[in-house]
């Protein structure tokens, strides 16, 4: 927007006036009325005790729970990674049995609501007492209690993992295919094995593409804990739902745990932006190889 | 002496499409052999089948003294596992038309690579080779840089340094200067003229007619999946015996004397 005068016919400076959005100042105005009559009421409140929420914010319980949402996230998410890259590199097999498996299984951990894994994992015991892990035909071998096993935070751990798994199978896939085709070949050039090429030369790429999203991943998982509450696994969640059913401040309580998983997400949103600027902008160039942007803007892209 | 590439009637394509329809073709040891033709004429797909990366569908291919895809074992031939053709390729350095340099390595990476991980050369006396193979190029000074750092001529060396590093007996290149700004063509070519000064065996698909004339020892006219005819460099672009040799020459040289 200009605000340098102009200069008249005699040398005189003419000033430039200031633009007026009345249509912007009009919608600004009604949004804002809307959004602070909300938070009003909610703020003010009489049935609403914010003496309480300051009171449970730093409370025992909550703060137990936030380190098992933590744990449950970082464990669920690495199990997740780990197994997706597995799923997607059978995906991707010419072997039609082990591509055919990990279709079906991303279908099938896709396809079920997580609500529903998460209470199968819990109450696994009912189709299997005793978790055996034998050699065949022998009876060397250690045996399990299931329900010993499978306790909340195993399940939720469990049912979390192998559902970020599928999801992160495909963000693989599509990490690998990106990488592009002359890679490969470059590899086979020079004498590797198509298992070297891809731990060598094509994964070391693909990731560079995929740790940006998996970013978005953890943020997810942090709050997809919350549901581990249906099978009480002392996370954030199911402490403060055990304190309110107890003394029946739910709101108050909510409250707590609201603030708390938005404390967690803004820690992780930062890391996650860091780890983008690390990755992110370099990785798609480096695959790429420069592309349209680079010819268009040479001096943006190096 | 043996030919290092021997190929009669090698039949190669997709589905119904016929890309190579019988293909006559070999390069003694220490020759340099250069492959001119229209575009679609089968010529890069036919240096793809040397190497394995494409599957030759009938006729015969030795390369190396290998049937290439194939060994004779009891009477029958057995197609080669994964590794096999591993194994082959470590024999055979190729240069692709876009460098294909591996993009998440430095120069100097890029070149100790396949040493490190094919040969299982230790990674310190890898790196030490690898910069003698960059010296060579002349772009040791640039060790350190990624392949994007580099210019278009500088990563086309590298990539020959890269395929020389596993000390191969024969060098494919297909097109190498074709993506390649006309000013930087000159320094690929350079370094390819010393490797065939070194006595390299070399295989070249290429448009560079000059380069074909002074370095080659044959020169080989591909057109709709055969060659048509091949024989000195000097002699076929002089005398070339068969019409599309002519109408494709003229159409090349004169499209070089308009730049």
């Amino acid at each position: 927007m200009r605000t340098e005068p102009f200069t008249g016919p005699s040398g005189e400076h003419i000033p430039v006036a200031r633009a007026r959005h009345w249509g912007r100042l009009a919608a600004a105005a009604v949004v804002t009325a809307i959004a602070g009559w909300l938070v009003y009421l909610v703020v003010v409140n009489p049935r609403l005790d914010w003496g309480k929420v300051a009171e449970y914010l730093f409370n025992d319980r909550i703060l137990a729970g936030i380190w098992v949402t933590i744990e449950i996230s970082v464990l669920a998410t690495v199990l997740g990674l780990v197994l997706g890259v597995v799923v997607a590199i059978m995906r991707l097999s010419h072997n039609p049995v082990l591509s055919g498996l990990a279709t079906l299984y991303i279908w099938f951990f896709r396809g079920t609501p997580v609500l529903v894994q998460l209470i199968f994992w819990y109450n696994l015991a009912f189709l299997f007492p005793e978790l055996v892990l034998k050699v065949p035909f022998t009876t060397i071998g250690v045996k399990w209690d299931t329900n010993l096993v499978m306790t909340g935070f195993t399940s939720a751990m469990l049912g979390l993992g192998l559902n970020l798994a599928a999801y992160f199978a495909e963000t693989v896939r599509a990490g690998i295919q990106a990488v592009d085709h002359g890679q490969t070949e470059a590899a086979y050039a020079l004498g590797m094995t198509p298992a070297k090429r891809m731990r060598v030369i094509v994964l070391p790429q693909a990731l560079r593409i995929i740790i940006p999203p998996t970013g978005n991943e953890f943020i997810s998982m942090l709050k997809t804990t919350s549901l581990v509450y249906v099978v009480a696994g002392h996370d954030l969640m199911t402490n403060a739902s055990q304190i309110y059913k107890a003394n029946n401040l739910i709101m108050e309580l909510l409250i707590v745990a609201s603030l708390w998983y938005m404390l967690m997400t803004a820690v992780a949103t930062f890391l996650q932006g860091r780890l983008e600027r690390r990755f992110g902008s370099e990785a798609v160039r480096l695959v790429r190889g420069g592309g349209l942007a680079a010819r268009i803007l040479p001096k943006a892209a190096a | 002496m043996k030919p290092v590439v021997h190929a009669t009637g090698v039949r190669m394509g997709y589905g119904d499409t016929q890309v190579l329809n019988g293909v006559d073709f070999t390069v003694a040891p220490g020759e340099v052999s250069c492959v001119i033709g229209p575009s679609g004429s089968g010529k890069s797909t036919f240096l793809r089948c040397v190497n394995g990366l494409e599957q030759v569908l009938g006729g015969s291919l030795r390369v190396l003294d290998e049937e290439v895809g194939h060994s004779l074992r009891e009477g029958r031939y057995r197609p080669w596992t994964p590794k096999e053709f591993a194994v082959f390729r470590q024999r055979i350095g190729m240069v692709f038309q876009r460098f294909n340099l591996f993009a998440h390595q430095s120069a100097l990476e890029n070149v100790a690579c396949a040493p490190v991980h094919v040969l299982g050369v230790p990674a310190d006396r890898a790196r030490v080779t690898a910069m003698e193979h960059l010296d060579r190029v002349g772009l040791a000074a640039h060790a350190h840089k990624r392949p994007h750092q580099l210019s278009g001529g500088q990563q086309q060396r590298v990539a020959i340094a890269r395929a020389l590093a596993m000390s191969p007996e024969l060098m494919l290149f297909d097109e190498p200067t074709s993506a390649l700004d006309p000013e930087l063509v000159d320094e690929v070519l350079e370094v390819m003229r010393g490797l065939a000064a070194d006595g390299m065996t070399m295989v070249v698909v290429t448009h560079e007619i000059a380069f074909a004339r002074e370095v080659g020892d044959r020169l080989a006219f591909f057109a709709d999946g055969v060659v048509v005819e091949s024989g000195p460099p000097a002699e076929l672009l002089a005398n070339p015996g068969h019409e599309r040799t002519r109408a494709f020459l003229s159409s090349v040289l004169s499209s070089d004397n308009r730049s």
